[in-house]
């Protein structure tokens, strides 16, 4: 098929910069899904009152165990906090594919296939940005709450932890479900892929209880587990130890220290963002 | 499958192209690919000078594509659609605010383009669509089936500002399974059938090099099968009838083609010679039906007919997910 193009020139103004054009994508599609959140609120509400409903009956579970069961003595509620705050935001992460594949399935995705964007990665910044903002909403709630059910506050360094933890793991989680999103054949399946990951992940990880609780072979999962390299050093900032260099995990295979679990993130973030973008070019291979 | 097979087109510049054929003969997929939604499996597809399958950022520049199943967002307002899509295509706010008011203008939008788009007809969204597609000033408009479904005013719009462009120096493509549609907007069109072009040209040609005028005959309102067979005998004896057909699911009726106009007072001679009443005769010239007929031996109504319980819709949509 050959199509000539037409007699008028093309209006070409000095090309912006890829930066420029990326950002203007990035953030129109952001815009879309806040203005989607702003119309139909119920999600920030659910997703609020979620976590919070989760720390206060869940924090007091155990309030009547037995002084000093947990390490450093603290309650199980204050113990809870950064696990809750962690479950939170890879919960949305791990849903944020969803909205995507709905696209896909209504059509709307084509729209953003035809257009000339700088890069499809575009489609994955929104949702990082939009899914970063929105647990850093439900975190503030989380920590506002349990500041006043006595479980403590980590003070302005730890706020900024718990950002820089969140970006990592929403940006790493968040890669995922997109990549799913573009993989699976609908959202069915996609939801079922939710479904069985969510869950099990909260489980065999130092959310809910410490390693020393834990068989060795669980222990080796949770120490495994990518939900545990964001929540340790979080609770460790809770407890008063924001230092880069602290150790916060005692591991079976080595202690980790805050710097090392940002890291660990960090590359995963990285490695699952290397490993969707053929799926986002799929179209055209 | 083989959705296409050897299809090769070239569509000039400037004109306005039409794409015809039964539902199910391809021209989805050939519009997917020539906006770098689909690759095909071997070929070349050329867009301006640009290779569409190693430079699909480029073409998609050029491009403006308006689906045939509308994409909106339920949730944002029209205008909030063109914005977005501005951003998209990387227009500067301005242009973009400029140019969302003058399509506004053009398509008639302003009453309703802050409204949601879960609350627009299928008027609207089309109209919205072509809209948002027309937002960069592609230099190449692909349309497929841009009418389906219209009310008569909306399709009037649409027909209207594709006239426009086309005036304008845009080129536009349309693929329609509509004759009357491609019939009044083409100024070249092809026929597809089957994934394969079986006709192309300027519509008046293609229906001038068929030659003849189409008379259809009934000699009562409700014929049978003998006498039909009987009136096919005597007419196809008349000189200057080329070919006769009995059309069983329209009554028996005749369908012939007479080389001149004269033919047609010599029929009715004939006919009353023979004692045979007249109930209805209507003489036309060649129509693309005719045209698509005398290719594929079926009228595109009877074509749609035969695919339409053989495909499969919600397969062909999850495969252009």
């Amino acid at each position: 098929m050959t199509i000539s193009p037409s007699s008028s020139p093309v209006t070409s103004s000095p090309a912006p910069s890829a930066l420029a054009e990326i950002s203007q994508e990035t953030l129109a599609l952001t815009g879309r899904l806040f203005v989607q959140l702003q119309r139909r609120p119920s999600t920030l509400v659910a997703g609020v009152l979620q976590p919070l409903i989760w720390l206060v009956l869940f924090g007091a579970l155990f309030a009547k165990a037995p002084a000093g069961l947990l390490p450093g003595g603290i309650s199980y509620g204050r113990f809870l906090g950064a696990g809750v705050i962690v479950f939170t935001a890879f919960s949305a992460a791990l849903n944020a594919g969803l909205p995507v594949m709905f696209d896909r399935e209504f059509g709307f995705l084509n729209r953003l296939l035809v257009a000339p964007l700088r890069s499809r990665s575009s489609i994955v910044f929104a949702s990082v940005l939009y899914i970063t903002s929105l647990s850093l909403v439900q975190s503030l709630a989380i920590m506002g709450t349990a500041a006043l059910l006595g479980y403590g506050w980590p003070g302005a360094g730890g706020l900024l932890l718990v950002l820089v933890t969140l970006l990592l793991l929403v940006f790493a989680v968040t890669a995922l479900s997109l990549g799913l999103a573009f993989a699976l054949p609908g959202h069915i399946e996609l939801i079922a892929v939710i479904f069985v990951a969510n869950l099990p992940l909260l489980f065999a990880s130092t959310a809910l209880a410490p390693l020393s609780f834990m068989p060795t072979w669980l222990g080796w999962l949770a120490a495994l587990n990518p939900l545990t390299f964001a929540i340790e050093p979080i609770r460790a900032a809770y407890a008063g130890e924001l230092s880069l260099s602290a150790v916060v995990l005692e591991a079976p295979f080595g202690t980790m220290t805050t710097a090392t679990c940002l890291g660990v993130l960090a590359v995963l973030a990285a490695g699952l963002f290397l490993l969707i973008r053929p799926l986002l070019d799929r179209k055209l291979s | 499958m083989v959705a296409l097979d050897q299809l090769s087109l070239e569509v000039p510049a400037g004109c306005l192209y039409g794409l015809l054929g039964p539902n199910g003969a391809g021209k989805t997929t050939a519009l997917r690919i020539l906006c770098t939604l689909l690759a095909p499996d071997s070929g070349l597809v050329r867009v301006g000078g640009l290779d569409a399958l190693s430079e699909p950022r480029a073409v998609r520049r050029l491009l403006g594509y308006v689906a045939q199943e509308v994409a909106i967002d339920k949730i944002l307002t029209g205008r909030e659609l063109m914005r977005l899509q501005g951003n998209l295509y990387h227009l500067p706010w301005r242009l973009s605010s400029q140019r969302i008011d003058e399509l506004i203008e053009l398509l008639g939008m302003a009453d309703w383009i802050d409204r949601r788009c879960g609350s627009y007809s299928g008027g609207m969204r089309r109209r919205l669509d072509l809209a948002a597609g027309l937002l960069h000033r592609p230099q190449v408009l692909v349309l497929d089936e841009p009418t389906v479904g219209l009310d008569i005013e909306s399709r009037a719009v649409i027909w209207a500002v594709l006239r426009q462009l086309r005036d304008g120096g845009t080129t536009v493509l349309l693929s329609s399974h509509y004759l009357e549609e491609v019939d009044a907007l083409a100024d070249q069109l092809a026929i597809i059938e089957a994934g394969r072009v079986i006709a192309q040209g300027a519509p008046a040609e293609l229906k001038a090099a068929l030659g003849g005028d189409r008379v259809t005959l009934r000699v009562r309102e409700f014929s049978d099968a003998e006498e039909a067979e009987r009136v096919r005998a005597l007419l196809h004896a008349c000189a200057g009838v080329r070919q006769v057909v009995v059309n069983q699911s329209q009554g028996y009726s005749l369908n012939l083609v007479i080389e001149h106009d004269g033919v047609v007072e010599q029929l009715r001679r004939q006919l009353s010679a023979a004692d045979l009443p007249v109930f209805a005769l209507a003489q036309s010239r060649p129509s693309l039906d005719d045209v698509y007929l005398q290719a594929t031996g079926r009228t595109m109504m009877d074509a749609e007919l035969a695919v339409a319980g053989s495909r499969d819709p919600k397969a062909e949509r999850k495969a252009s997910m």
